[in-house]
């Protein structure tokens, strides 16, 4: 059991610094979502099902979701304000 | 202010979070103890209104208030970001472009689990005072699995499947209905809201009191909520187009 908890404890530490460390947003979002899911595990392990399921749904689904869609309606914005109005709208879909 | 004072304030107030911080973690029970007051004091309350979820007990009945609180944090903030994501002047809708360049198994994985989470999400909201669960998971997983149709790359049938207006008031009425049981709460026993319904039998749907309703409220709330505002982020996202190519700011 404390074997489980060390190992789940120490991905969370590992997918945290992964997620500072990540340099795009974008790819922040899917490191989050990572990050979210050893929180998932370790609320598991510590016997917390509850906790669990709302970090499912919100750390690993909704929060993420959310940060992609509010990049790309800034990136949206951005290009729209510069001008450069040429193609490739629908370029990177996640 | 110059860097020189940024840097030495953030230091002083960096000290001191990290002291207290120390001083917390030494005086906190140690990890993976057996001695716990909290727990013992509400687990006796939970079972004392038939509540087999103790964590439920806790949320709708034991510390509603709280609760409530934060469904009302919920609902404000939903407000507020569609106030902010509504289509501006100079804004306009247009026509969803079709893509259809998702993968056959990404699409087939998203309609088949679109019902499952569906079942799953409704079942977390309706027996969330007896299993692990509850209204604000049940609403969560609901609002999710709607938008794996988003995944699927049909963003038309999403639209059709989820009118916002209704969504709207979905998120309204929980609201409503949480207040109201605390009114009557407030009413029939004279504090907000107090546990008046009959607790019913031990680990039955039917158990637990104004518990279940209250997790209903709230997995309207949250289901109504998130998809109002997943749905403003899309809208903002795919059907708005501003009129001119540029130069209004």
């Amino acid at each position: 059991m404390t074997a489980l908890i060390v190992l789940v404890l120490t991905l969370v530490a590992v997918a945290g610094t992964a997620t500072v460390m990540a340099d795009a947003p974008e790819r922040q979002a899917v490191t989050l979502s990572v990050f979210g899911l050893a929180l998932v595990m370790v609320f598991m392990v510590l016997q917390a099902p509850d906790v669990a399921l709302s970090e499912l749904g919100v750390g690993t689904a909704i929060v993420p979701l959310m940060v992609m869609l509010a990049i790309r309606t800034m990136r949206k914005d951005r290009r729209e304000r510069s001008g450069s109005g040429d193609g490739d709208d629908r370029g990177d879909d996640s | 202010m110059t860097r020189r004072t940024r840097l030495t304030i953030f230091l002083v107030g960096a000290g001191c979070v990290a002291a207290m911080f120390v001083l917390a973690v030494l005086g906190m029970p140690e990890f993976g103890g057996s001695h716990h007051v909290y727990r013992d004091l509400a687990v006796h309350a939970a079972v004392l209104h038939r509540t087999a979820n103790v964590v439920s007990s806790v949320n709708f009945d034991q510390r509603a208030v709280d609760t409530f609180g934060e469904e009302t944090i919920l609902i404000t903030s939903v407000v507020a970001a569609a106030v902010l994501l509504r289509p501006a002047e100079g804004e306009t809708e247009r026509r969803i472009p079709r893509t259809g360049r998702n993968l056959a198994g990404t699409r087939l994985l998203g309609y088949v689990l679109v019902p499952v989470t569906a079942i799953v999400g409704l079942d977390l909201v309706i027996h969330g005072h007896v299993t692990p669960g509850g209204g604000f998971q049940g609403g969560i997983v609901l609002a999710t699995g709607l938008h794996l149709l988003y995944v699927t790359g049909s963003y038309p049938a999403l639209d059709r499947l989820r009118p916002i207006s209704a969504f709207d008031v979905t998120d309204a009425l929980g609201a409503a209905t949480f207040g109201a049981v605390g009114l009557a709460g407030l009413g029939f026993a004279g504090s907000f809201l107090t546990n008046i319904m009959p607790w019913g039998t031990f680990g039955q749907l039917f158990s637990a009191g104004t518990v279940p309703v209250l997790n209903v409220a709230v997995g309207l709330e949250v289901f109504g909520g998130m998809v109002v505002l997943l749905a403003k982020f899309l809208q903002q996202d795919i059907t708005v187009a501003s009129k001119g190519e540029d130069g209004e700011a």
